[in-house]
């Protein structure tokens, strides 16, 4: 296969340690255009051209913008048989022609090409709107000179550990250092601790510290103060909380279908499994196996089977009109592009129609990967309008209180279905009583005949004890139990538990779930068409030009109890699951370290999270990349050991100021000599407002919650029409991660932020900077509400002038001692707005009333008012949402 | 620390390539030097030292200069949501009416994709009004359109030969909007005002508006539909609602005043700025760009929803008092939109889903948005304004030409629309299908190719306005898109 020939020519390691960045770059018009090595591109503008030309840091992504559509993977529109993808296609000699002539430019016709002024000759050609600039021709022309040579991608060679340089305590350190060293570019200094402890809070936690904790982290000489503090937050259950926020993007986490109707399910449980897992630190192969099969796993349990909805975590629909065979094709590949997302960093789904344009995935590979998920059982169009339950396979999920209490009830209720079989002593002791008592009315000469009692019931009651038969005694048994008021107790008792256990069941969460049944026929489909029959029957595989999936899970699978998996040979996701997170996968480790570091730098080592593929971007440190995958797959996939590595580098721990050096040489701030700084993300935004105003519910887990919404947000969702009911109580002061994830209409404040719908995998949200933004943290009820929750704080806590207050009211919220400037700017205003608020008191009481919780007492409403207005102003600061 | 201005310029164009996603490095080398230089950028460029290049506060486009000649400067969108049947509007069928109760031909619909009627009996069901041949053009307008086709048929040009790819709402909404099913993909809306900006300063680039009728059932519409999707955040349409706060959050709590607003604005930026002289972060500055323009659209979006400095003539000419969230009354503000600058305007009448009752709903329908959609058009005519509009009055489907009960159901192969105003033949009927009007015969348009000409009247080359995300370079137009050259002037 020639993908084998692409894909195994040398190995990475060798070539990361010769190499200093020297990109060519070239200036046109003033603005300095990127010619290869995506990056740097300002930053090596000094630096003297190449000396050595790399294909996969150099040449790929030059032929991958402008050669690969045509000249690439894809055998389906692949111009004049040529592949430059391959060693084999581009020298093939083709009728005395080569594309490319080893260590020979002027004989390649490559090079000729790409030089030639006539249209007609030109690649590639002016009707594709591609060119080629002047600098990466003459790359072209040195690789040629050179010999070129092919490598494989970076990101799909055998993961070996490199060796770390010399030069540092810390291993990260090591190989940042030493890039900075070849680049002459010194590193920034420490952040100062405030600073640090704000940034390792909101990184590790989601949550800005409180002062106290900054305060004691300051005071605290120890040489490990750090570390402690690090170790101290990764313990905290809202370490969690903050992971399972990126992971819920990745793998597209909604509170409804997201298609049509938009209806509401229950996923919320799966979300607390995540939770769950990270508060618990699972390695991240049992994290996979559980969400791609935890069905499948011998006795699963309840929490593994929760973890599997994830494999029903697509959009649904339930509109009319919708075919089944058509949405059974939607689901499936929005199966495969997220799995692909949030594992591999691949588009696999861009191989739906055709082979990958850019990649070595083809059609094929697409459809034998969905064919992993073949046997989820569900249906293609639901009839769950207005039926929150009718989403197919569902799961009730009790919580440990009602698995008890659910016992409880069901061994009183067989206790009392078995006292109808057998005679307890009570029933023997009543029926005793009554037949003595029975016997003796019948006796008495005045009583005739009993009506109520059947004859052959009389005729035993009249029998002597000893006289009685079995048979009569059964005859008196019987009808005893017609009359017994003990028997009576016992019914009335167990129709109230039934009924109860009824109750108990409907109160418990009902979940679309992941049940394993027949699988469905899978064919690739010519053009991505669903109503085309004709492609080939495929089943489970994993991508070809990858290392083949080992069946190790199979022996599992053949003890498995329980579930249906699927039969005889086929691969079950188990086996998927297993193949992700074994040590030839070169993929996974490679994308979670890279993920990874974007939490804790704002930006990969490679900054497309979502492409490691041709089109992606080369890390801008290879080898430290490498490093971390082999921590984290060598190291027992232990997640939260190597965020512990990174945030305790040095690199980790610097100042986010940009120097004008830095500025200049390296803006983007590919090489790290400094931290960076951007604003958090929507949930941690609602999350600083609350937990610095004191409004913050530290709960964690549960149904998600509503928070205020604007009326009428909701009114053109239907089937059934909806409208919103906002939680009362603690829970509209919950943290973002929990907010109502409504994937057509989310949350308003959510939305503006960045947060994504989660209709799709998202490994990078976009920050954005808009009015709208603006208008959530200035009138958003929450966020007022969250400003009076501290203007109160301030006024209990924060001293009697104003000078105090602001002091207070600033330091609370970001973290720092503010300056006196700054602390005059906000006492002004609330002087101002006192006075302002005296000539309005009608005013003042309703800023004050803004929010559900109760207007405070004791405080004069024109005070508070004014000293909202300061709240207002820093919880609407640049810096209160930004991580330095 | 202090730094020099044209270091500052150097990381700003760092920020910008970061902080979009990689959007600024888009199309800028391949049209130096072209000529056609945009006047957003042209306007803009005077001012636009300093921070505002990192976030600008306008947005300036990425397109620095016309791929081709401009046409229009904006768009309207008047979209017809839940499929609006092109039998009894603007595709008259008379073969239809002669076989009405007749089985369909199965010629015509072995093997083709069918919605709620799948394992139905197939009849014929005739057209439900009468069409009248109007105008000097003579178009052939459906009757329940009266003012359509007494007062705007000469300016519109009829395409009846549209067809989509999805067969139910919510995909074929998606697929309209962004020209993919798949969701995540930007809106039209957000493709203009990412690569053209928006004169509009003081309000969003994209907005829009829903209005709900009284005869259909109302499908769902999913803020997807408007969503910027590979785009930043900041080019989602805005929607302006009739009910509540106009835009969503855009007035003060209760209890404060716009002065006392502006105080605390004063206060942030005050703050900020003090802030920023430390650490040096031109984001701050961006940030404080976009405190002005939402504290000034506390004030513009009230002055644009409050119709009082509208004449009587022009309530009358809409049939509206405003206030009262009809089409009618999203038209006129539409027009007060155009007139600030907004680059894309689309305003959904959710009430076109008519599987039963065709003949009365359809007429119920029509009659919603009839007066409305004229009037817009006559009074952007008058006001110079038509010219430099592009009008398009679509639907997501049409509907089949087979009886389900008295109404129709979901059809994908064949529907019509009309556009209208910069740059588009006004008086013409482009394209035609078969006799029953089930698939189209003549002159195909896809979406795609709608999507193209749009991108086309704005100026813009389909094929090069792009973003890389996901390992590939997206566009409106995916790898499909003609443009309609027959329907240009």
């Amino acid at each position: 296969m020639s993908c084998e020939t692409s894909f195994s020519v040398r190995c990475l390691k060798k070539l990361l340690t010769i190499n200093v960045c020297r990109f060519c770059v070239q200036a046109i018009g003033g603005i300095v255009v990127l010619a290869a090595g995506d990056g740097l591109r300002t930053l090596s503008a000094a630096q003297p051209p190449a000396k050595t030309i790399h294909f996969d840091r150099d040449i790929r992504p030059i032929f991958s913008e402008n050669c690969f559509a045509c000249h690439g993977p894809d055998a389906g529109k692949r111009q004049a048989d040529l592949r430059l993808d391959t060693s084999t296609g581009a020298t093939a000699d083709r009728e005395g022609v080569r594309a490319v002539v080893a260590g020979n430019p002027q004989a390649s016709e490559l090079f000729t090409r790409i030089h030639s002024t006539d249209d007609s000759v030109v690649m590639p050609p002016p009707e594709s709107n591609k060119s080629l600039t002047t600098a990466q021709k003459k790359i072209l022309e040195q690789w040629i000179a050179q010999g070129a040579v092919y490598e494989g991608h970076w990101a799909y060679e055998t993961l070996e550990r490199p060796e770390v340089p010399a030069g540092a305590a810390h291993p990260v350190d090591c190989f940042i250092a030493a890039r900075l060293a070849a680049e002459g570019l010194p590193a920034e200094s420490a952040a100062d601790r405030v600073t640090l402890a704000r940034r390792v809070s909101i990184d590790l936690t989601g949550l800005p510290p409180e002062p106290v904790e900054i305060d004691a982290f300051i005071a605290d000489s120890s040489p490990d103060a750090y570390e402690r503090l690090v170790d101290r937050l990764l313990a905290s259950p809202h370490h969690a909380e903050r992971m399972t926020v990126w992971w819920l993007d990745l793998v597209r986490y909604g509170d409804s279908v997201g298609y049509h109707g938009d209806q509401e399910i229950t996923m919320w449980p799966y979300r607390d499994w995540v939770i769950n897992a990270f508060a618990a630190n699972m390695p991240f192969d049992r994290f996979t196996q559980e969400q791609l099969a935890g069905d499948l796993l011998p006795n699963a349990t309840q929490d593994q089977k929760i973890a599997a909805a994830y494999n029903r975590m697509n959009q649904m629909s339930a509109e009319g009109g919708g075919q089944d065979k058509e949405y059974h094709a939607k689901y499936a590949s929005d199966r495969v592009r997220a799995t692909s997302g949030v594992w591999l960093g691949s588009t696999l789904g861009c191989a739906e129609c055709h082979d990958h344009k850019f990649d070595p995935f083809t059609a094929r590979d697409f459809y034998t990967f969905a064919a992993f998920f073949a046997d989820v059982a569900e249906k293609g169009i639901y009839n769950g309008a207005g039926n929150f339950d009718g989403w197919g396979e569902m799961m009730r999920v009790p919580t440990p209180e009602q698995v008890v209490q659910q016992a409880e009830i069901k061994k009183r209720v067989a206790e009392l279905k078995a006292f109808g079989e057998s005679d307890p002593p009570e029933l023997i002791a009543e029926r005793e009583a009554w037949i003595a008592a029975e016997s003796a009315r019948l006796a008495l000469p005045a009583v005739a005949a009993s009506p109520q009692l059947p004859d052959s019931v009389q005729a035993a009651l009249l029998l002597a004890v000893d006289s009685r038969t079995d048979a009569h005694k059964q005859d008196l048994r019987k009808h005893h139990r017609t009359i017994s008021a003990v028997a009576k107790a016992w019914q009335a008792e167990l129709v109230k538990l039934e009924t109860a256990l009824t109750a108990l069941t409907n109160a418990q969460p009902n979940m679309v779930a992941t049940v394993s049944g027949a699988p469905r026929v899978v064919r690739v489909l010519p053009r991505g068409n669903w109503m085309d029959d004709s492609g080939e029957i495929v089943t489970a595989a994993t991508p070809a030009f990858l290392p083949v999936v080992q069946r190790v899970a199979s022996t599992e699978k053949e003890t498995a109890p329980s579930g249906s998996p699927p039969s005889g040979q086929q691969l079950s996701r188990l086996d998927l699951a297993a193949w992700m997170t074994s040590r030839e996968n070169p993929l996974v480790p490679r994308v979670l370290a890279n993920r990874f570091w974007a939490l804790c730098f704002g930006q990969g080592l490679s900054r497309r999270l979502d492409d490691h593929g041709a089109q992606g971007e080369s890390p801008s440190h290879p080898e430290l990349l490498e490093w971390l995958a082999c921590e984290l797959r060598d190291g027992d996939w232990n997640m939260r050991r190597l965020l512990r590595t990174i945030v305790t580098s040095e690199a980790y721990k610097r100042s986010s100021n940009v120097s004008a050096l830095h500025m200049e040489r390296d803006p983007e701030n590919r090489l790290f000599a400094r931290q960076s700084r951007y604003r958090i993300d929507a949930e941690m935004v609602r999350d600083a407002a609350l937990s610095t105003s004191g409004l913050l519910t530290r709960q964690i887990g549960g149904p998600s919650v509503k928070p205020y919404q604007p009326d009428g947000y909701w009114d053109y969702l239907n089937f059934p029409k909806r409208s919103y009911q906002a939680d009362v109580g603690s829970n509209l002061y919950r943290r973002g991660l929990y907010v109502h994830w409504q994937r057509q209409y989310l949350h308003p404040a959510m939305l503006v932020f960045d947060a994504p719908s989660r209709e799709e995998c998202t490994a990078r949200r976009p920050r954005s900077n808009t009015p709208l933004q603006a208008l959530v943290l200035l009138n958003d009820p929450e966020f007022v509400e969250a400003a009076r929750a501290l203007a109160e704080k301030t006024l209990a806590e924060g001293g009697s002038d104003s000078l105090a207050r602001s002091r207070f009211m600033l330091r609370r919220v970001l973290g720092r001692v503010p300056i006196d400037a700054e602390v005059g700017v906000l006492a002004d205003l609330a002087e101002r707005h006192l006075q302002a608020f005296a000539g309005d008191v009608e005013a003042a009481k309703k800023m004050i009333s803004v929010g559900a919780s109760p207007v405070p007492q004791g405080i004069l409403p024109t005070e508070l008012a004014a000293w909202i207005s300061a709240a207002r102003t820093v919880l609407n600061l640049h810096e209160t949402y930004t991580r330095n | 620390m202090r730094h020099a201005p044209q270091q500052n310029n150097l990381a700003r164009r760092a920020f910008l390539s970061q902080s979009a996603g990689g959007l600024g490095s888009v199309a800028l080398g391949s049209l130096l030097g072209s000529g056609l230089v945009h006047p957003a950028t042209a306007a803009t460029s005077g001012v636009s030292t300093g921070a505002a290049e990192a976030s600008p506060a306008i947005w300036p486009g990425v397109i620095k200069a016309y791929h081709v000649p401009p046409k229009a400067k904006r768009v309207i969108w008047l979209y017809m949501a839940g499929g609006m049947s092109h039998l009894d509007t603007f595709d008259y069928k008379q073969k239809l009416a002669e076989l009405n109760g007749q089985p369909m031909p199965e010629s015509f619909t072995r093997g083709q994709q069918i919605a709620q009627l799948q394992g139905q009996a197939l009849k014929c069901f005739a057209p439900q009004h009468a069409f009248n041949r109007v105008g000097q053009s003579g178009q052939n307008i459906s009757e329940i359109f009266p003012e359509i086709a007494s007062r705007i048929a000469d300016r519109i040009a009829i395409v009846r030969s549209m067809h989509t790819e999805a067969i139910n709402h919510d995909p074929a909404h998606t697929f309209m909007n962004t020209g993919s099913m798949i969701s995540g993909r930007p809106a039209a809306g957000s493709w203009l005002w990412y690569g053209l900006g928006s004169e509009a300063h003081d309000l969003p680039g994209f907005v829009v508006m829903v209005s709900t009728g009284k005869f259909g059932q109302s499908q769902p519409i999913a803020s997807r539909q408007w969503h910027s999707g590979l785009l930043a955040s900041r080019f989602q349409g805005v929607e302006f609602r009739s009910k509540g706060d106009p835009v969503l959050y855009v007035a003060p709590p209760a209890g404060t005043s716009l002065g006392r607003q502006r105080d605390v604005v004063d206060a942030v930026a005050r703050l900020d700025t003090m802030r920023g002289d430390v650490v040096n972060d031109p984001e701050i500055a961006a940030r404080l760009a976009q405190y002005e323009l939402a504290f000034k659209m506390q004030s513009s979006v009230p002055d644009l929803v409050d119709l009082s400095d509208e004449s009587q003539s022009t309530l009358d000419l809409y049939g509206t008092k405003g206030g009262d969230g009809s089409f009618a009354a999203n038209c006129l503000l539409a027009r007060r939109l155009a007139e600030r600058g907004v680059r894309f305007i689309q305003l959904y009448h959710r009430d076109w889903d008519h599987h039963g009752s065709v003949k009365d709903h359809i007429k119920g329908t029509a009659s919603e948005v009839d007066r409305g959609a004229a009037a817009l058009i006559e009074d952007l005519a008058r006001r110079g304004m038509l010219d430099e509009t592009l009008v398009v009055f679509g639907t997501e489907f049409g509907r089949t030409p087979m009886a389900q009960g008295n109404g129709r159901d979901h059809h994908m192969k064949a529907f019509s629309i009309w556009l209208a105003g910069g740059g588009i033949k006004g008086g013409v009927t482009y394209g035609a299908t078969d006799e029953l009007g089930y698939g189209v015969v003549e002159n195909p348009v896809t979406v795609h190719d709608l999507h193209a000409t749009l991108l086309h009247l704005l100026g813009i080359d389909h094929t090069t306005l792009t973003i890389r995300a996901q390992g590939r370079n997206f566009r409106l137009t995916d790898v499909h898109g003609h443009v309609i050259t027959d329907l240009l002037v």
